[in-house]
């Protein structure tokens, strides 16, 4: 009785296992398919790469945007192929990498874009102007009303009704989240202390979205709301964003030379692993909410084809991809970034 | 395996009758076998119970071990900070399924109540249909309605009304997004009501005539009539109710499109929240810390267990019904 | 004339009482009609042969289509059936058969808690089981988690089915000669198939519409994928990050995606419901 038992559990045993056991990931149908997931941020160009890569050499980067949050986390579990992120992993992150892989990671800037505060507000139009103290208490829910007194100074020209502002932010692990709160706690001391920098804070007021698309969306579907997005996705959608008053005083309105001014301030001081922050860049025409977004690549890939594919695509997106950059509105890297990016992907082994 | 055969030796020189049949056969290698492989199978689906606490468990133990008791407390959930308190999400999952089943427990019981006692049989099945068509409907196109047809509905519309009339109540305190407890309680009811009809309807059926065909010839009205019925069906539609309600709090997709994702504690309609399933729908992929990881995994577990209780507790109370009156769906 | 007055208000509030029941199920039934008129609404204009066909396109390309979300489901779903339809008729046989002891009775009632977990959780189970180890998203992974969500409804199915073939064939069949298991597997099972196959039908229409437990285990594929180690899209999912997305062109495609889910859903349910009832 027993051994009958045994018998039909161990073929059905087996059987799971050899089922589960087909999991090589040899491919068989010949064309090349590289996974991989992170930001949203640069989702608008990275798609439009993808889809001129795959037109010009059959290879299928199949990339999910499912937050910066979720890019870091994918590449520490080893379930991508590579990740995608605005925000610099972590030390403790790239420790864990190398604990549970075995492998390092490095950070290859692709593009650098604008955290625009997109705005609806029908009775204003274009051209609001905020300034870093009332952005930051605006996000901190101290400022509620559109038509209060700080942001009527800053906007006497224009019409701000008497109604409660609607902050959105990402409901996600987002690097666009981290850019921007980068930026909100180098000018505001409160918000430092309060909330602090990271891919998901804890958010003093608002609603959530996910993701640059949900985020945008929100401000598109609702008036009175405000939320920060990267510039593409508010250009994409026609929403109307803020001039912000950067370091040195000046109303920048975002664009890719005003990132890439924000850019160069920062190039002296550029660190060897590349994982830098340009917000509240000094310089008259900087914007000051600019980031870099990175693609997080292993430093030692064990399929030969996938990872000749990830160094040519590398290469190709730092020369000819970059030419894409402006008329999706990012701004392409600085020179000597890409070189300094070239001389990384040389070290992909 | 030499015992076995010397026994199919003997069963095949003895064919005989019904009963000597039955109890030879059980011997039979084949029968033998068969009856193992389908115990196998069974024994799959509660292998497969078990494989989710356990391995939900083990996951969640660092979780358990940090925060302990506190982690169903504390409505502090910060991923930068690495601190998590799953109240907020507790809580959001309650309220808004408590608050879709005071939309949709009159709405359902007045359905079953059309439809075993008022329609016409030539309306009734037609509608029936109808109402069980609301429950294929895929959560996520009922999200899509909710994000483009219903939140702006509510917005403009609905909310403006409430506040003006209501504003004094807390429930309609705030600030008006459209988005929000509202729009999720009322998806959520709407995706409800079919669960709870059906089975009240088919409660309803069980009843025998007799007790109908009394009430009249006592000279009671449709409406007292009714009453009678539905109060000795109580315990069914009791048990439906519940069942209503473990879906309610189980639905992920519809709810976290509309609900504004906002990790809030607030008794007003108007503002945002979040529940335990819709806060793993935004945040699972993305946890970066292993802690991180642990706690949504724990509010996994917490919400695999609530389910469980309630829809234990619903079925035991149906099936109770279905032994007084016969089968019930 | 107390009397009389009384009477009249006894019999006006069951009229108020019939009114209600009236009108609760006029007003169950306008989001039925509301989303099923909106989703034709904002989805028909968008539905060609470009769309079933054409893969996804770029952000800002407008056009495109689902051809490989199609594909996507219908993978999934296949391996959710070969998952769930083998074990769920056997749970159900075994369930119809066994009465002894309490383990039947346990079985039967964790069959029904199985049905009552909500899909994200066996999407966590899934990720779990599936995903960390093979260090990859797949198509197998997301096939897993429907087929675990198919197996109740199939049980419950093939118990009941099984449990309707009258006894006197089972007796007929006993009486023939014809070993228990043999009567079981080709006596009984063919005589209930129709029901088994309505159960299918049912639980296939119900793992079409999931959309949770895909999301960290099936992910998506922007490209056609019919590999089962490689992410792969869906049509559920395609829906939702297509809702979400601020870009025009994308929600118009929501709708008309949610259109073609709801047409196979529908017409499922429907094939289910004219097969049912002819049985009876």
């Amino acid at each position: 009785m027993k051994r009958i038992t045994l018998f039909s559990l161990f073929i059905f045993v087996g059987s799971m296992m050899i089922f589960s056991g087909c999991s090589n990931k040899t491919n068989k149908s010949g064309k090349l398919k590289i996974n991989g997931a992170g930001a949203t941020f640069p989702y608008v160009i990275y798609s439009k790469w993808f889809d001129v890569y795959h037109q010009k050499t059959g290879i299928e980067f199949n990339y999910q945007s499912i937050g910066s949050g979720g890019g870091v986390r994918q590449v520490i579990a080893g379930t991508v192929d590579f990740g995608a992120s605005d925000a610099p992993m972590k030390d403790s992150e790239i420790k864990q990498v190398k604990d549970k892989l075995g492998k390092d990671i490095l950070h290859i800037p692709t593009v650098m874009g604008a955290v625009v505060l997109a705005y609806n507000l029908k009775s204003v139009g274009k051209g609001l102007k905020l300034t870093p103290s009332v952005l930051s208490d605006i996000f901190l829910g101290k400022i509620k009303k559109w038509n209060d007194k700080r942001i009527k100074s800053i906007n006497k020209d224009k019409n701000l009704p008497n109604e409660n502002i609607i902050v959105a932010h990402r409901s996600d692990g987002s690097g666009t989240t981290n850019i921007f709160t980068d930026y909100l706690s180098k000018v505001s001391k409160e918000w430092k202390e309060k909330v602090g920098t990271g891919k998901a804070v804890s958010w003093p007021a608002g609603l959530g979205g996910k993701g640059n698309e949900g985020v945008a969306g929100l401000v598109k579907q609702t008036d009175r709301t405000i939320g920060y997005v990267e510039l593409a996705y508010a250009v994409q959608n026609n929403l109307n964003y803020a001039i912000l008053q950067n370091k040195a005083g000046y109303f920048v309105d975002a664009s890719f030379n005003s990132v890439s001014a924000a850019a160069e301030g920062s190039l002296a001081t550029l660190p060897e692993d590349l994982r830098v922050s340009i917000t509240n860049a000094d310089g008259k025409d900087s914007y000051p909410i600019s980031g870099f977004t990175w693609l997080l690549v292993y430093s030692k890939i064990d399929n030969k084809q996938k990872k000749d594919a990830i160094v040519n695509f590398l290469n190709w997106a730092l020369t000819d991809g970059e030419k894409y950059a402006e008329s999706l509105y990012y701004a392409p890297l600085p020179k000597k970034v890409v070189e300094l990016c070239k001389a990384k992907v040389k070290l992909i082994k | 395996m030499i015992k076995l055969f010397s026994k199919k030796k003997e069963t095949k020189t003895e064919k005989n009758f019904y009963s000597k049949t039955l109890v030879i056969s059980e011997r039979h290698l084949g029968d033998y076998i068969f009856q193992n492989i389908t115990r196998l199978f069974a024994f799959f689906v509660f292998g497969l119970i078990v494989l989710i606490f356990l391995e939900m468990f083990i996951e969640s133990l660092p979780s358990i071990n940090k925060f302990g008791l506190s982690f169903i407390t504390s409505s502090h959930w910060d991923p930068v900070k690495d601190k998590y308190g799953a109240l907020p999400f507790i809580f959001g999952t309650l309220y808004s399924s408590l608050l879709a089943l005071i939309i949709a427990l009159p709405l359902s019981i007045g359905v079953a109540v059309f439809l075993t006692e008022v329609a016409p049989d030539w309306l009734e099945q037609p509608i029936s249909l109808l109402v069980e068509l609301l429950a294929a409907i895929p959560s996520i196109v009922y999200g899509l309605f909710g994000i483009f047809v219903l939140a702006p509905f509510l917005r403009i519309v609905v909310e403006p009304f409430l506040k003006t009339h209501f504003g004094f109540l807390p429930f309609f305190k705030g600030d008006m997004f459209g988005f929000g407890m509202l729009a999720a309680a009322l998806i959520l009811s709407i995706m409800i009501i079919p669960i709870i009809t059906s089975i009240s309807r088919d409660v309803m059926k069980a009843i025998p005539d007799s007790l109908r065909e009394g009430a009249y010839a006592l000279g009671a009205t449709k409406w007292e009539t009714i009453k009678i019925v539905l109060i000795s069906a109580r315990s069914g539609i009791l048990g439906a109710t519940l069942l209503g309600f473990g879906r309610a709090i189980g639905e992920t997709m519809a709810v976290t499109m509309v609900i504004g994702n906002k990790p809030e504690i607030s008794f007003s309609l108007f503002d945002a929240g979040h529940t335990m399933a819709s806060v793993l729908a935004n945040e699972f992929t993305e946890a970066a810390s292993d802690l991180y990881i642990s706690s949504l995994i724990e509010i996994g577990l917490l919400l695999f267990v609530i389910t469980i209780v309630i829809n234990s507790i619903a079925r035991v109370v149906v099936n109770r019904v279905t032994k007084k009156y016969g089968k019930i769906n | 004339m107390k009397i009389n007055n009384k009477q009249g208000w006894r019999k006006r509030k069951s009229n108020i009482a019939v009114f209600l029941a009236v009108l609760s199920a006029v007003l169950v039934l306008i989001p039925l009609f509301l989303i099923l008129f909106y989703t034709v609404q904002k989805g028909i204009s968008s539905i060609n042969w470009d769309f079933f066909t054409q893969m996804p396109k770029p952000v800002g390309e407008t056009g495109g289509g689902m051809a490989n979300a199609l594909v996507g489901s219908g993978i999934l779903i296949l391996i959710g059936s070969v998952m769930g339809i083998p074990v769920g008729v056997m749970s159900g046989i075994y369930l119809s058969e066994q009465n002894k002891g309490i383990m039947p009775h346990a079985i039967r009632f964790l069959v029904e808690v199985l049905n009552g977990v909500p899909s994200i959780v066996i999407g966590i189970i899934a990720y779990i089981t599936f995903v960390i180890p093979m260090k990859s998203f797949s198509a197998l992974s997301g096939g897993f988690a429907l087929g675990v969500i198919m197996i109740p409804l199939i049980t419950r199915t093939t118990e009941e089915m099984v449990r309707l073939v009258p006894s006197t064939v089972r007796e007929a069949s006993l009486g023939l000669g014809i070993p228990k298991w043999k009567t079981t597997l080709f006596v009984i099972l063919p005589a209930a198939m129709k029901g088994l196959f309505t159960g299918i039908i049912l639980s296939i229409a119900r793992a079409a519409g999931e959309t949770a437990p895909l999301l960290f285990t099936a992910l998506g594929n922007r490209f056609w994928s019919t590999n089962l180690n490689e992410p792969i899209s869906s049509i559920t999912v395609f829906i939702y990050d297509y809702a979400k997305a601020p870009f025009d062109d994308w929600n118009r495609q929501a709708w008309a995606a949610s259109l073609v889910l709801i047409v196979l859903v529908t017409t499922l349910n429907i094939i289910f419901r004219f097969v049912s009832r002819k049985r009876k």
